[in-house]
């Protein structure tokens, strides 16, 4: 099964099994599939390409950008130290409207990582090769991105020095967390989800951080990639203890990335409140964080692609195919916008009704309308292969989507509260100052870490992309081996079990 | 630091071929040889089978982590909300499967992920461990990143210089070489 795959990847990219060198190609293969890597890389460029981003010396543009970003960071540090000394009473929230920006940002924020454990995990279960030029800056992305939705939920509690009531632990009230809540099943999901994605990260970062500690130069660099390479040596008998335990981690993360969004979006719909309470829900939110969530993995990645000229590991077709996960995760969320208007007036309950059709065209309507506008309407573009293929059209797009996705948070938070049952409570929500400050101070902290990361370790995952290069892995003659010819020992379609 | 040389730990040779280094492994296996180890930039299919490695127990190790996590979520819902401190939320139930799950399925997922990677590194692998007696030879630093090194350790009951040296030059090896300890002085 796997033998057939690897087999079938390993030669894709050629006609003949003979150009499939890997370290120097025959002019006479013509592509029938875009190879992964341009220029004809060997294994030993792909080491000198990566490893020299971490290795040069950093540019005043890239102080000015780090600076820039702990500019914004800090000033959202200060909106956050000024709520926690006054109280979320310095937020818009009011009686009605009890979630507001905090939840908006949180789910926006837990919704961005899910693309980069889709593209660690899924995508390897399904042996999508082209994920490995992406899938180390979109796992740094998800743990970065938890890290701001953690912000806000553990603000928004109004007391965060107690947060840590939100575990079980025996304490001398002899209380207990409630189970019952979908609030506590969030606890547990999301501090999972960013274990694992951290294990996952660091499991895939240990031989690479090895390759640098190998080549590093300065005293404080070996030290530092030394003590995180854990002594890798690139051992075999290591290796095959690690690839099971990576594959493990695939297995893992893959009902894990499903179950976490599912279980932000019980937060609204096991309540009973009319515009939250639909079983829609979980796989309605899952599609729109993979959505937002290769949004922004195409926003960072067009940017690193320019600025580290990345151009021959992250091509055209990988931008290609995240269009087209774009378009089919956009397509998922406007059939779950349809699908919930649609039970909405079928389900006959008037509130119901009245909450979906308040929604499109009440007080909110302009956040409806952006929403669709952004989410539904805008990735139909993608439809072209010329447009998908547009760099320029693809950044622009990427970053409407996520304004899109930002925008349904919003609208299913604050149209459901808004118009509560009675009318008398009926109220209208504007964020201050404050909330601002600190969303934007979210993306500042964001971009810190991102380009830390971007720097001081490798960007691409080496040993990932080494093993799928052409010519990588030994040929071996399966009987299920049909997919390529029989060469000599150059030849190198790999099968494997 | 000064380094003197002392006596001879291994004989390693270097590949650049997935081909030759898995018929290499297998031709060190037929040869009986048991300390011996390839070292690799990435992961080459094939060739722990072709050393001879049997399959990892990792597999193991996850279950037993899986179970725990799950029967630790079961018990610390169970006793906290049924047993120890009952509070009526709603007329809902105490304690009830169905609004487990999300814990159950969170602390399996949890305590499987923590036991495959401190089992995977630390006990299977045995890291972290920041001195390898060969770190010092050119050819396996560069295992991280594009050779292949094959190493025969001295400790090997059947390792003479000779017969090693002979072995790896008759299954292709390049740069066929006697590595000696390197006595570290501060």
């Amino acid at each position: 099964m796997e033998a057939k795959e690897q087999v079938a990847t390993a030669t894709a990219g050629y006609t003949n099994g003979a150009a499939m060198n890997g370290y120097h190609d025959s002019p006479s293969a013509k592509p029938v599939r875009e190879p992964l890597v341009l220029g004809n890389k060997t294994i030993h460029q792909i080491t000198e390409d990566i490893c020299g981003i971490a290795e040069q010396k950093a540019t005043p543009k890239f102080w000015a950008a780090l600076l820039a970003s702990m500019l914004v960071a800090g000033a959202g540090i200060g909106a956050l130290t000024y709520t926690i000394a006054v109280g979320i009473g310095v937020w818009g929230l009011n009686n009605t409207i009890g979630w507001g920006w905090d939840i908006t940002n949180f789910v926006f924020w837990v919704g961005i990582g899910h693309a980069g454990t889709l593209i660690s995990a899924v995508l390897f279960l399904f042996r999508q090769k082209w994920r490995t030029a992406i899938n180390r800056s979109a796992e740094a992305m998800t743990i970065f991105a938890v890290i701001n939705a953690a912000v806000f939920v553990l603000t928004h509690t109004g007391r965060p020095w107690l947060d840590y009531w939100l575990l079980p632990y025996p304490n001398q009230m002899k209380m207990w967390v409630n189970f019952r809540s979908p609030l506590e099943w969030d606890v547990f999901a999301v501090s999972t989800y960013f274990t694992i994605s951290l294990l996952f990260w660091f499991t895939g970062l240990v031989p690479d951080l090895a390759s640098l500690r190998n080549r590093a130069k300065s005293k404080i660099a070996k030290a530092g990639y030394t003590v995180f390479s854990l002594g890798w040596t690139g051992s075999t008998r290591n290796w095959h203890h690690y690839e099971f335990a990576y594959m493990i981690f695939a297995g893992l993360s893959t009902p894990l990335v499903l179950s976490v969004h599912s279980i932000v979006s019980f937060d609204f719909a096991v309540s009973i409140l009319p515009g939250w309470h639909t079983t829609i829900f979980p796989p309605y939110f899952v599609a729109g964080a993979i959505f937002s969530g290769f949004a922004m993995v195409l926003t960072l990645m067009l940017v690193a692609r320019e600025i580290l000229d990345l151009h021959e590991y992250i091509t055209l077709k990988h931008i290609d195919n995240m269009n087209k996960i774009i378009l089919a995760t956009g397509m998922i969320v406007g059939y779950a916008y349809a699908m919930e208007f649609f039970i909405a007036w079928y389900s006959g309950n008037p509130y119901e009704r009245f909450v979906f059709i308040n929604r499109a065209t009440g007080d909110y309507a302009w956040s409806y309308w952006m929403m669709m506008t952004c989410n539904v309407f805008s990735p139909q573009f993608f439809w072209s292969a010329r447009l998908r293929r547009n760099v320029w059209f693809t950044f622009v797009l990427s970053i409407v989507v996520n304004i899109g996705m930002w925008f349904e948070r919003f609208t299913i938070i604050s149209t459901s509260l808004h118009h509560g049952y009675l009318p008398s409570s009926w109220h209208y929500y504007t964020p201050t100052w404050v909330e601002i400050t600190i969303f934007v101070g979210t993306f500042g902290l964001f971009m810190v870490f991102f380009l830390l990361f971007a720097k001081y370790l490798p960007i691409i995952a080496l040993g990932e992309i080494k093993s799928i290069m052409p010519g990588a892995q030994p040929s071996h003659h399966h009987h299920d081996d049909h997919a390529h010819d029989e060469h000599s020992g150059e030849v190198t379609a790999k099968a494997h079990h | 630091m000064e380094a003197t040389i002392g006596n001879v730990i291994a004989v390693m040779g270097d590949f650049k071929n997935p081909d030759k280094v898995t018929a290499a492994a297998k031709g060190i296996h037929g040869a009986g040889y048991t300390k011996f180890d390839i070292y690799t930039p990435y992961p080459v299919h094939g060739l722990e089978k072709a050393m001879g490695m049997p399959k990892t127990s990792l597999p193991k190790f996850a279950l037993a982590g899986g179970l725990f996590g799950l029967s630790s979520a079961f018990a610390l819902q169970y006793w906290t909300g049924g047993i120890e401190y009952k509070l009526n939320i709603g007329g809902k139930p105490l304690f009830a499967p169905q609004f487990g799950v999300p814990v159950f399925f969170e602390l399996m997922v949890l305590c499987t992920g923590l036991t495959v990677f401190f089992t995977m590194f630390g006990y299977l692998n045995r890291l972290p461990n920041w001195h390898s007696k060969y770190q010092y030879d050119a050819g396996f630093q560069a295992a991280t990143d594009d050779n292949f090194c094959v190493v025969l350790e001295a400790e090997d009951p059947r390792f003479t210089v000779e017969t090693a040296q002979a072995l790896l030059s008759k299954l292709g090896a390049d740069n066929v070489r006697v590595v000696r300890e390197t006595l570290e002085q501060d």
